[in-house]
Order: C-alpha cells, then sequence, then structure tokens
C-alpha cells in the first residue's frame, strides 16, 4: 500500500493523503521513498526527551506499561517515566492531545476518531497496539434471574457458551411494557467496549441505537438504549440501578461477581475470537520531533508485552501483584489474578477456562494492523458516528494515516537484532489480516474489503443511508 | 455580612488557641471562680488547671462519643466493598499510608543510589554522555497530594484576595459601581467549581501551549478553580467594610484634604480590614472545600485526586484510605481556618479606628 494519490478519492482522503505527505516532507525526504524506511533511519540517536508522562486507565490491560517501569524496561532504554491514572477517556485525551502526556493507554478508536475529526480532531497516531481481548459483558443480577432459567445449559447443567443476545430479548420487552427503557452501560462513545456491546446486541437481534450529525447520545431508534460511564464506576452505577448491564475491561466485571451485584455473561473473546483492543497512542508530531524517544519507549513496551506472556503465562501472578498496587489498578490482587492468569469467573461457581482471555505479546498482538483500525472504521460507520458512506480507499488512508506498523517494526526489528524477542514473534505482513472468522454471529471479515463487510450487517447502517433525529433514512 | 453557622460571631473576643480561648470563655471563668470561692485555699495554678480541664471535658465527651457511635454503626452498612469501615480501620489505613510514604522514600533513596553508582561507572568508563540526572518518577506519596493541595489553594485563594480586595474596595467606595456589579457577583457567587471546570479547563488549554510549562497545566486549572469559587466572600465583605466607614471620618479626611491615596491608606483600608480579613477567612474555607472537586476532576495530583483514585479503585482497602483522607481534609481545613482566625485578631487589635 502506498500513498499514490488517484481519482476517486474523497475529500478526507485526500486530505489524509495530502497531510501524510506533508509529514513526510517535514522529515526531510522525498515522500516517493515510502514512510517506513523514513522514520527507521533516524530511530537509532540518544534518546530526546527522556523525562516522559504517560497516561493510564485503572483496566488491567494498562499492564505493559506498569511492567515496563516496574521491571527496568523504560530505564533500560534510557527513559525515565511517570504513569498517572487518569479519571476517564476524555480526560486522557485531552490529555494527550494538550501535551500534558506525552502518550497513553488507548481506545483502538480514540486516535482514529481524533484523526477523521470526530469529537476532539487532533493527529494522533497508535504505532502498537497493547493486547488481544481482556472485556466482558456484565448483567445485573435482576436480569440475571430473568434470563437465567432460559438458557441452554450443557451437560453438567451450567449454561452453552457463547451466550446470544437473544435472550435479553424478553426481558426488553417486558421493560418496555412496563413504559422503562432498558440502559446498558459502555466507556466511551469510540471505545471497543461500545462497538462489541453493539455487535453483541445487534447479532442477537436487539437494537443498540444510530448516532446522527448532531447527536452523539447513539439512541436513535433503539431497543437498548447505551451511555458512557468511565470503566471503574460502571459496577457502582450497575448497583445504583441506573444501568442494567454494561461492557469493560478487567477487573471490572470480575469487581461485579466480587461484589455480587452483577453476572458476566460474554467475553470480547467470545465475540470476535482474539479482536484487537487498546492501543498505545501518542501524537503524531510528537513522533516526529523525538524518533528516537518513540522507539525506545515502543521497545520498552514490546520488552514488557513479551515478559507478560512468557513462559505460558508464569509472570502473570506477579503482574497481579504490581497491578494491584493502589497507583495502578489498585482493585484487590484476587479480582484482578481472577482474569489474568487464565480463567474466567461468570456465574459464582462458573470459573472457566480462558487461556486467551488477556493476551500482550502472543498471535502478534502488539502489531498494529491496518485491518484492525478498518474494523472500528466499519463500525464508526456503521452506527452512524461517521454519518456518510466512504470509498474503501478512504478507509485504507484512514488506517494508515493512524496505525504506525512502521514504527512497531522499527522498534521490534532492532529488539530482534539485538536476541531480546524471537524473530517469529514479528509477522511478515502488508498489514492486513486477511479474511477473519471467529464472529459470533458467523460473518466473515476482510480489512481489504470494509464496504463488503458493512453490507452483510442485518442491522446497521447500509450504503446510501443516513440518520437524522427522526431515524434511519435511505436516499 | 456573610457569617457561617459556627463561626464565632466576635472575633475580637476569641483568641487562636484553644487554651487561652478556655480561659477568655466566661462561662468558664464563672466556674472558677465558683471553685474559689468554694475553696480559697486552692493555688492559682491549681485553678487554671482544673479550668482548662472542665473546657476540654465537652468536647472531648463530643469527640468520644463520635468515635462510639461510628464504632458502632459503622459495622452495620454493608456496601459492596464490605461494611464501612470503623475508627479502627481508619487508623490502620492511616498507618498503611505512612508506610507507603516511608518505603516511596526508601525508593527514591534507592533510585538516586542507584543512579548515583550508574553515573560514577560512566564517567569512570570513559563516557560522561551516559550520566543521567533523572528526578525520581515514582507515584506521589500521600504527603506529596497534601503539599499540592496546600499549593494549589494558596495559589487561588492569593489570586482570589488580590482580584477581590481591589474590585470590593471600588464597589464600597462608589454607589454607582456597586450597583453594576452587583447582579453579576450575585449570579456568580452560586456556581459550583464543577461548572467552572470545564471552561477553565478549555481556556488554560488553549493558553498553555508550551510543552513544559512552569506550572502544569493542572496545578493552574485547579488554583483558578479555587479562585473563581472563593473570591465572592472577600469580595462582598470588603465592599461592606467600605461602605459601613464612618461618615464623620471621611468628613474629617475632607476636611484634612486628603488625597484620594492618602484616604484610602489612611481611613478606608484600616477601618475595612477587619471585614476584608472576615472574608478572606471565609474564603480560605470556600476554596479549601472546592479545591478536592476541582482536583478530583481536573487530575491535579492533590487530596481530591488521591479520593478518586481511591473510589476509581474500589479494593477492600479503598474506602478506609478516603475516609483517613476525609479526616486529614477536615483538619487542614480546620487548622486553615485557626491560622486565618488568629490572623483577622491580630489585625483587628492593632487597627482599630
Amino acid at each position: 500500500m502506498k500513498f499514490t494519490g488517484g481519482f476517486g478519492f474523497s475529500r478526507r482522503g485526500v486530505l489524509a493523503a495530502v497531510m501524510a505527505s506533508a509529514a513526510l516532507a517535514a522529515c526531510g525526504e522525498t515522500p516517493s521513498e515510502g514512510e517506513g524506511t523514513i522514520v527507521a533511519a533516524s530511530l537509532g540517536g540518544e534518546v530526546e526527551k527522556p523525562n516522559l508522562k504517560f497516561g493510564f486507565i485503572k483496566l488491567t490491560d494498562m499492564a505493559p506499561l506498569a511492567i515496563a517501569k516496574e521491571k527496568g524496561y523504560f530505564a533500560e532504554e534510557g527513559l525515565n517515566v511517570t504513569l498517572e491514572p487518569q479519571a476517564n477517556w476524555k480526560v486522557l485525551l485531552d490529555g494527550v492531545i494538550g501535551g500534558q502526556l506525552d502518550g497513553a493507554h488507548m481506545l483502538a478508536g480514540q486516535p482514529l476518531a481524533a484523526t477523521i475529526g470526530y469529537g476532539t480532531k487532533a493527529d494522533l497516531i497508535a504505532p502498537l497496539s497493547l493486547d488481544l481481548n481482556g472485556n466482558a459483558i456484565t448483567l445485573s443480577n435482576k436480569v440475571w434471574d430473568m434470563i437465567k432459567a432460559d438458557l441452554p445449559k450443557g451437560e453438567d447443567g451450567k449454561p452453552i457458551h457463547p451466550i446470544s443476545a437473544e435472550v435479553l430479548k424478553p426481558v426488553v420487552e417486558s421493560f418496555e411494557s412496563q413504559g422503562k427503557p432498558f440502559n446498558m452501560g459502555m466507556v466511551f462513545p469510540v471505545s471497543t467496549h461500545n462497538y462489541e456491546l453493539r455487535y453483541w446486541l445487534a447479532a442477537g437481534g436487539l437494537k443498540p441505537g444510530y448516532y446522527s450529525d448532531g447527536d452523539v447520545q447513539g439512541v436513535i431508534d433503539a431497543d437498548v438504549k447505551l451511555s458512557v460511564t468511565p470503566p471503574p464506576q460502571l459496577p457502582a452505577t450497575l448497583e445504583a440501578g441506573t444501568i442494567e448491564g454494561y461492557c469493560v475491561g478487567e477487573p471490572w466485571n470480575q469487581a461485579a461477581v466480587f461484589k455480587k451485584i452483577g453476572v458476566p455473561v460474554i467475553t470480547d473473546d467470545q465475540i470476535w475470537n482474539d479482536n484487537p483492543e487498546k492501543v498505545f497512542g501518542l501524537r503524531e508530531d510528537f513522533a516526529e520531533k523525538y524518533p528516537a524517544t518513540t522507539a525506545a519507549m515502543l521497545r520498552a513496551i514490546i520488552k514488557a508485552q513479551q515478559w507478560l506472556d512468557a513462559d505460558g503465562g508464569a509472570n502473570r501472578k506477579e503482574a497481579v501483584e504490581i497491578l494491584s498496587r493502589p497507583n495502578y489498578v489498585g482493585a484487590d490482587a484476587e479480582v484482578i489474578a481472577a482474569s489474568m492468569t487464565g480463567v474466567f469467573t461468570f456465574e459464582p461457581g462458573d470459573t472457566r477456562e480462558a487461556e486467551g482471555f488477556n493476551i500482550f505479546f502472543d498471535k502478534f498482538a502488539g502489531y498494529p494492523y491496518y485491518s484492525a483500525a478498518i474494523w472500528y472504521l466499519t463500525q464508526m460507520r456503521r452506527w452512524g458516528q461517521i454519518a456518510d458512506d466512504k470509498d474503501d480507499q478512504w478507509y485504507f488512508d484512514t488506517a494508515k494515516a493512524v496505525y504506525r506498523p512502521d514504527l512497531y517494526l522499527a522498534a521490534a526489528n532492532k529488539l530482534v537484532e539485538d536476541g531480546v524477542i524471537p524473530a517469529e514473534s514479528v509477522p511478515e505482513t502488508d498489514g492486513y489480516r486477511g479474511e477473519q472468522s471467529g464472529f459470533i454471529d458467523g460473518i466473515t471479515y476482510d480489512g481489504s474489503k470494509p464496504n463488503d463487510y458493512l453490507a452483510k450487517f442485518p442491522i446497521g447502517l447500509k450504503a446510501g443511508q443516513s440518520v437524522t433525529a427522526a431515524g434511519v433514512s435511505s436516499e | 455580612m456573610m457569617a457561617t453557622a459556627f463561626a464565632d460571631t466576635d472575633p475580637t473576643e476569641t483568641a487562636p488557641a484553644s487554651v487561652s480561648a478556655v480561659a477568655s470563655d466566661p462561662s468558664a471563668t464563672a466556674a472558677s471562680k465558683a471553685i474559689s470561692q468554694d475553696e480559697p485555699e486552692a493555688s492559682p495554678r491549681l485553678l487554671m488547671f482544673r479550668s482548662v480541664l472542665s473546657g476540654l471535658i465537652w468536647p472531648i465527651t463530643g469527640i468520644v462519643a463520635f468515635l462510639g457511635l461510628w464504632a458502632v454503626l459503622a459495622p452495620q452498612v454493608d456496601t459492596s466493598l464490605g461494611t464501612l469501615p470503623g475508627p479502627a480501620e481508619v487508623t490502620e489505613a492511616g498507618f498503611g499510608l505512612y508506610e507507603e510514604f516511608s518505603a516511596a522514600k526508601d525508593a527514591e533513596a534507592a533510585f538516586y543510589a542507584q543512579q548515583d553508582a550508574n553515573n560514577a561507572a560512566a564517567i569512570a568508563a570513559g563516557t560522561p554522555e551516559r550520566v543521567r540526572d533523572f528526578t525520581y518518577a515514582g507515584p506521589p506519596t500521600f504527603l506529596d497530594q497534601i503539599i499540592t493541595s496546600l499549593e494549589t489553594v494558596a495559589l487561588g485563594f492569593f489570586l482570589a484576595t488580590i482580584f477581590a480586595v481591589p474590585i470590593g474596595l471600588m464597589a464600597g467606595l462608589s454607589t454607582r459601581f456597586n450597583a453594576a456589579i452587583n447582579p453579576l457577583v450575585q449570579i456568580m457567587k452560586p456556581v459550583s467549581p464543577l461548572a467552572w471546570l470545564p471552561i477553565v479547563t478549555m481556556v488554560i488549554s488553549a493558553m498553555i501551549t508550551s510543552a513544559d510549562p512552569l506550572l502544569p497545566k493542572a496545578f493552574v486549572i485547579s488554583a483558578l478553580v479555587v479562585m473563581l469559587c472563593s473570591l465572592w466572600p472577600t469580595l462582598i465583605n470588603t465592599a461592606v467594610g467600605t461602605s459601613s466607614i464612618d461618615k464623620d471620618l471621611l468628613n474629617v479626611g475632607k476636611v484634612l484634604r486628603l488625597g484620594w491615596f492618602d484616604k484610602l491608606t489612611k481611613l478606608v483600608l484600616p477601618a475595612s480590614l477587619p471585614y476584608i480579613f472576615t472574608g478572606m477567612r471565609l474564603s480560605l474555607g470556600v476554596g479549601w472545600m472546592v479545591l478536592i472537586a476541582a482536583e478530583m476532576l481536573a487530575q491535579n495530583p492533590g487530596l481530591g485526586k488521591f479520593v478518586w483514585d481511591e473510589f476509581q479503585n474500589g479494593s477492600s482497602q479503598s474506602l478506609s484510605r478516603i475516609m483517613f483522607a476525609v479526616i486529614v481534609i477536615g483538619l487542614i481545613g480546620f487548622l486553615l481556618d485557626r491560622g486565618m482566625m488568629a490572623l483577622q485578631t491580630l489585625v483587628s487589635k492593632n487597627r482599630t479606628v
């Protein structure tokens, strides 16, 4: 994939291409050389900005950052890093855009949305993916009691997984008949959790609501109304009865189990097997101004990711202890351990093997695939956050402007060279994973055909459709 | 005049230290008189001891009763994080925080020792470019957070005072100016810090663009929110104090043909100082209160952020740590108030017109 200007570009596509070539020109090289080589060339040298501050949200998938600090990987690379917990995703995003934070544990949708100007507009990049999977959907005890009896059971008397959102249909209807809305929570409008919760609901035939140009609530034509709450407050919000369920990362599903206020029903691994999760995000101009610093921080994080997955998870126990400190995730160690050590507890007493619940390094977890970025963009279009149709090229260009495998590869290849990570842990790829299955509704995804993919969904915007306050309208 | 329910109504009556407060308390004096009549042979030292004792007995009873009720009732409240912690757990949390503090200090010392050793080795190896001079980047301790909070409220309070006093003086001296700003003051006064915060955040983020600003943005944002919420009592009290100057004094000033500056420094300021300080004392109280809310949302690493982070942690320790922070917040607020009160007394005593 190269940035060659072409006909049939949408306006935004052209803009992205122009901006990218301007960025390349700023590096003092000719744009025709392709972007990877340019940045990689300036990655060696001394760290330009050793004192760094990174933000994170109290979730177990910030682990690579905590481990890179506590195990001395940042220090090894000559970096003096402060890690600061942030109140919510909006504060974190503004911190990175405003420069208070040099980088952060981010939702994959955040750098994408910022770059295309949905929410705060800013040029952010994602040079590294932090992990695969790690989220789950939890329902309140009340709703669980309503659906429990109807669930198909296996021989051991436990519900057969994955649990489809279809079982919620009668519950939603009974809420409706009482004139009450059925509310669920997620953490941010462009969060993985929003798209996963919507995916699960839609796969079960429930409409999660559309966004329109002026409406950021996303509840137009909704059977289930979704609202935003910061992750650590979701259990308290569920307990308060404001919402009947939520989709969030760990440890906040296990927290509901421990507090006996809710029951996790499905993990995101069951919704989309090995789905890409958080990214490490930073400003594009930061990476341009401090290429050696960027490479150094990526190397430190990759080393931490390897440590987290080393020897079949032998280090996870120590990771749990580190994360349970009040300045990191801060939840009780047993709560964090409940999802980080290869198992996942659904109902109390129903603890199942979940080897792949948190993957930080294996399965090329750190590589920022363009196809992962495009999946998020397709979901933004599916639910109306992207108001009008975009051609395939727009998706490719946007993914390319934000996801930066060139930076990842420069850092990872250096580590391979130094013998720190094995060569086979770095993928040979053009950034597209090809045809991917493993979705709960059986629909396959191919990142190179975003518009074809959008046409496959029974619920979701189709080509030519747009959303107004009155609902979905076709041209 | 603004007055809080528990504010001492007459500042000249009350002295800062509790012992002397007891001595000047009319009921306590009466009690000691009664004692001296009954037992004429008691020495004055014993009398003083008794009066102090009788002055302290009720406050102590109150605190003990509160602790008892807390210890009995807390275990009855069952939250999703376990039962509400009682006094013992909260004290334990305080010791835990102290241990964390000393552990953090050890880690910091170890970090610097290691850095010095590395630097010495680098110089010995002839690679002086490898010498590092990093400041320790560990998490802020509870004490660091208290200090940040005090600094923030000090800056906010300072800004509020230098803004509110001149405007208050003008409003007091000119009824027209007073009439002009009065509606604005009345509307702005009740606005919550939470409403100011987004506005201040956006403005400050736009104004401070340097990558490495002199003061951290979050710090400035919190301080400005404190200022916006706490300047009103000072402003109003200054205006009231200035406008209630004895008209005879002003007439004397006219007779003496004092210039406006002399009038201000020789008549107006001395006469209104007790009012200004009463206002400042109320302002500081308000500032300390809103600071916690501002820090929670602005991510300024102070006590408010400590409380919010602990709430987000939701661990079994969180509630007792939050309660400990609440007690510390209350104690610091009390000490700030007493400090201002002492200042106020001093000013009122020396500047009677």
